[in-house]
């Protein structure tokens, strides 16, 4: 139940020195930058989603000519590309970047610079990779990329280019961010926060910046092999120098299976959040939840053939990959029936976030369901390449991570900007979302069985996808209706909603101990964290007598830490009253950021053959990266103290 | 203020609002985690070099010898072991100066009593020396290269040629940037010393150069010694 | 923050970067945390090894032992001695928190698995069962 008491919106966010577009490009903010994180990815969200409806006005019917062959390729790649590395990845960041340091009790991350450099590489890579199609020149080869068709023999224009460039550029700032978490969620938890007694969205992100750290390499070296086939005449993908047309698959799936893991586990954990506070129960089986998360992260290294059962690699890798396949399912279902246990017996209260939250229990367990039936070599023979994939991807990246992503939002939100998001449309949201995402995706299990393959422009009609296809162009537009309600919503309750309380959903994390939103210090006093549920303690403590807590018996470094006993904080002081020293903003990371850019920019005119340009683009671009990397390292993060 | 705020702002120990969860140095557990991206980075170049191994359609080759129609003229095999081994070596020996150049500098406020103590001591004398061996071992790198590329191997050649090249080129650009950053620590050694305080500066430097070193260890015996 | 002393502080870093005894004759500061940290001595001794294992893995890479089934095995056993050697030693791995083992060990072993099991998918590795 919300709290009664109204909060007046932290009166620090409205003074001089940290408003305007200036305060925005230098911030070093974990919060602004994940608010900043979150504009960008829901704009590319939206991008993504209206190529997408490109795609469906095309298929709604057959031979139908709205768009050529050629655009189509460039939709679903850029569909493909924008969705899973410029939304999903870049909505898990925001999160990443406005809960981790408060759920575990901390002031910043351990980088701040590093973090305001993660989100510069992430935007101006996503604008290096998306402005392209306004040209008709987007990537145009599917967002995996398969070379040998990628390479320069069969894709001559700059379209591959800005693919393999662009996600250079990206992989970039994931890397840069997950060095920051690792060491963060290591090594800032406030005094008392054990890894047993983490926030779950903490964990899974924890798993997740890992997975990030072991995954990118790969794709970063596949990604160098196809640049420099392009680029320097190489043979990584050259089959008549004998080169493998499956070098390039298994580079690519050795980062691409973790990648669903990253997509999908960011989503998990936010609802874990979200249930448990709206079931007023602590969420069942804590331990399993956080070990089946691990395991995920670690099974999912040892699947990623499965996506290759049709390229004839004999029998016993087929065999090995379809039994790691099946195994990384259970502790994923493991998962489900934690959630729902969490909720059984508990008092549900059905607020938007909530909705969003069962709704990913449902959905992801009917994509966990077709999952399966991948796993099986021969039934994927039949499978592969069809929209019955198409609608497993859609169902646990939709169904999955986009609302567990949406529950996030809604919950959060108050947290974030300090006003309520209106609940009424939160609903009219979330059924007309549900409807329409199952409209759209559900038909494509049978139009996929009956044949239809992925990735052609059109069809012809009597083959028995026709009514198919119809219905899932219905639903994609009823999806635009329904994510413009949420538009609508976000933008209109940031400026007029409701003053959210601090803790409107009686949650029990640490970040709900402060105003909302919070001061730019965070935490006035860290605090000395006791349990897994320290607002519950407080409140409720009949909800969390059976979770172990200490009593006292803190450790001689943890006394050092100057914490006081978890409480609530509503005072609005700003840090320099607290004497709290805060980093320097610094437009440093920036310009580091957009020197890798125009070095990457410069590699494009190699391909036009234009060596100067080029030359001069990387000089420059490498001598702003240095020069402003040099003046970084040297300068202090904060004022003396 | 110490002289350089920017090396030294996370420290476990009195000041509440620097407590750290483990005691230790961020900065070192993110050199950690980057380090563990990197056995990535490498194990996929590492991987393809192997998986092409044997595979190339023409010479030049690494083991073996080339005959026409193979290649324009008769080649000898290409690596030049003896010529690695060296520096092999130089890059083994400069992880040693590494390691003296950390004691040094965490060293450096302790009594020097004799000669041998002075020149053990000396952060300055341990980080030009990995320098120069680094940069010894980048000059028998070029040496390589270029010896190659007259013999006839380019990275456009074969799959040896680009697999190797790309291989080696990457450990070279880490090796590269290892002297770089070593060349800056120096500079400040000069400016204004290095003392114990800057120690994590220098360890993290070490780890990275220590790492660099342990990748050509796999380097060498994989695509060298192994035929 | 001023924190230019004059004399190391062991607790400083209370489990990393304890003092090394520097030229072999300066005690180590009397600190409880201070974990042995290699000594000049250690590391001319590390030195040493890692250039003799240099040396016979070139050596014998101009014998017929090449043409032995234990070429290969024996030249990754000395070679993961000496990147060992190195992680321990000279990364001082061994002296350090447990954290960062952790940290190196989990991606070590992660790659080295990719590594095999593409030498498997690729058939340059293989498992005759019988004969």
């Amino acid at each position: 139940m919300a709290t009664v008491a109204a909060s007046p919106t932290y009166a620090g966010a409205q003074s001089g020195e940290h408003t305007g577009l200036w305060s925005w490009l230098t911030t070093v903010d974990h919060k602004r930058i994940g608010v900043l994180y979150l504009y960008t990815s829901l704009f590319f969200f939206l991008f993504g989603g209206l190529e997408a409806v490109v795609i469906r006005a095309q298929l709604a019917r057959p031979n139908s000519t709205l768009v050529s062959a050629e655009m189509y390729n460039q939709l679903f790649t850029m569909h493909g590309t924008t969705m899973v590395f410029l939304a999903i990845m870049p909505l898990s960041a925001a999160f990443f970047n406005f809960l981790i340091p408060l759920q575990i009790g901390a002031r910043d991350v351990a980088f701040p610079r590093l973090n305001a450099f993660s989100y510069w590489v992430y935007l101006f890579g996503g604008l290096f990779i998306t402005l392209p199609i306004f040209f008709a020149v987007a990537p145009d080869g599917g967002w995996f990329g398969y070379a040998p068709l990628t390479t320069r023999q069969f894709s001559q224009g700059l379209n591959i280019d800005f693919w393999v460039l662009g996600l250079q550029i990206l992989g970039i700032s994931s890397l840069a961010a997950a060095f920051n978490f690792i060491t963060t969620i290591i090594n800032l938890r406030a005094p008392g926060m054990n890894l047993m007694r983490m926030p779950m969205f903490t964990w899974m992100s924890f798993v997740v910046q890992f997975l990030i750290v072991l995954a990118f390499p790969v794709i970063t070296i596949a990604l160098v092999f196809l640049q420099f086939d392009r680029f320097f005449g190489t043979n990584f993908y050259n089959i008549g120098a004998g080169g493998d047309p499956l070098l390039w698959q298994h580079l690519f799936w050795i980062f691409g299976h973790p990648e669903v893991y990253i997509l999908i586990l960011p989503a998990f954990g936010l609802v874990s959040e979200v249930l448990p506070t709206n079931s007023k129960k602590p969420l069942f089986g804590y331990p399993v939840m956080v070990y089946s998360g691990i395991l995920i992260g670690f099974l999912g290294f040892g699947v990623w053939a499965h996506h290759m059962f049709s390229v004839g690699m004999g029998p016993i890798a087929d065999t090995v990959f379809g039994l790691t396949t099946l195994l990384i399912a259970i502790p994923t279902g493991v998962k489900i029936f934690n959630w729902i246990f969490t909720m059984w017996g508990g008092s549900i209260r059905f607020t938007a976030a909530m909705k969003f939250a069962i709704g990913l229990v449902a959905l992801f367990t009917i994509g966990g369901i077709s999952g399966v039936s991948h796993a099986s070599p021969p039934a994927d023979l039949q499978q592969t390449d069809t929209y019955y994939i198409v609608a497993h991807f859609h169902y646990v990246l939709f169904g999955g991570s986009i609302m567990g992503i949406f529950a996030g939002i809604y919950h959060y939100f108050p947290k974030m900007f300090g006003r309520m998001m209106n609940e009424r449309l939160g609903t009219w949201h979330f059924w007309l979302n549900f409807i329409a995402m199952n409209l759209t995706f559900f038909p494509m299990h049978f139009s996929g069985l009956l044949g239809m393959p992925r990735r052609i422009y059109t069809y012809d009609s009597g083959q028995g996808w026709d009514t198919f296809n119809m219905l899932s162009s219905i639903g994609a537009f009823m999806l635009v209706l329904s994510t413009s309600i949420f538009v609508w919503n976000f933008f209109r309750s940031k400026s007029n909603g409701p003053i959210a309380p601090d803790n409107p959903w009686d949650a029990a994390t640490l970040e709900w101990s402060i105003p909302s939103p919070p001061p730019e210090y965070n935490f006035a006093e860290i605090p000395l964290v006791e349990s897994r549920y320290p607002l519950w303690d407080l409140t409720h403590p009949e909800r969390t007598s059976e979770i172990p807590h200490t009593q006292g018996g803190w450790t001689e470094h943890e006394k050092e830490a100057d914490a006081k006993p978890v409480h609530i904080e509503t005072e609005r002081r700003t840090a320099k009253e607290l004497g709290i020293p805060m980093p320097l903003p610094t437009i440093k990371p920036l310009f580091v950021a957009a020197g890798i850019i125009v070095m990457f920019s410069g590699l494009l005119f190699i391909h036009r053959d234009n060596k100067t340009m080029a030359f001069t683009l990387i000089g420059v671009g490498a001598s702003m990266l240095v020069g402003f990397l040099y003046a970084w390292l040297l300068s202090p993060l904060e004022e003396a103290h | 203020m110490s002289a350089s705020p920017a090396l030294d702002h996370v420290h476990a120990g009195a000041h509440g609002h620097h407590y750290t969860t483990t005691g230790l140095d961020s900065r070192k557990i993110a050199i950690w985690a980057f380090i563990g991206s990197e056995c990535m980075l490498f194990a996929s170049l590492i991987s393809t070099y192997l998986i092409y191994k044997g595979r190339s359609v023409v010479g030049p080759f690494p083991h073996e010898s080339c005959a026409p129609p193979a290649c324009a003229t008769a080649l000898k095999p290409i690596l030049n072991i003896p010529v690695t081994s060296a520096s092999t070596f130089v890059l083994l020996m400069s992880s040693l100066a590494m390691v003296l150049a950390l004691a040094a500098v965490e060293n450096r406020n302790l009594p020097k009593l004799t000669t041998g103590d002075r020149i053990l001591g000396s952060s300055k004398l341990w980080l030009w020396m990995t320098c120069i061996l680094g940069a010894t071992f980048l000059a028998f790198q070029s040496f390589e290269f270029t010896s190659f590329v007259h013999e006839g191997l380019s990275i456009r050649t074969n799959l040896f040629g680009s697999s190797f090249f790309t291989l080696t080129g990457f450990h070279g650009a880490h090796v590269t940037a290892g002297v770089i950053w070593l060349g800056t620590l120096l500079a400040i050694d000069y400016k204004r010393g290095l003392g114990p305080a800057d120690a994590i500066n220098v360890d993290i430097a070490a780890l990275y150069w220590h790492f660099v070193d342990v990748v050509w260890i796999a380097i060498f015996t994989l695509i060298y010694l192994i035929k | 923050m001023a924190h230019n002393e004059s004399a190391p502080k062991a607790g400083h870093d209370a489990h990393g970067a304890a003092v090394a005894s520097g030229g072999g004759h300066a005690p180590a500061k009397d600190d409880p945390h201070a974990h042995a940290h290699p000594t000049w001595k250690q590391y001319k001794w590390v030195a040493l090894i890692l250039t003799l294992i240099t040396v016979v893995e070139v050596w014998i890479y101009y014998t017929p032992f090449t043409q032995s089934k234990l070429f290969v095995p024996t030249l990754l056993i000395m070679s993961a001695v000496k990147f060992a050697i190195v992680v321990l030693f000279y990364m001082h791995l061994k002296y350090d928190a447990r954290l960062f083992r952790a940290l190196f060990t989990g991606p070590l072993i992660i790659a080295v698995v990719t590594l095999i099991s593409l030498m498997f998918l690729f058939g340059h590795l293989a498992i005759r069962a019988g004969s």
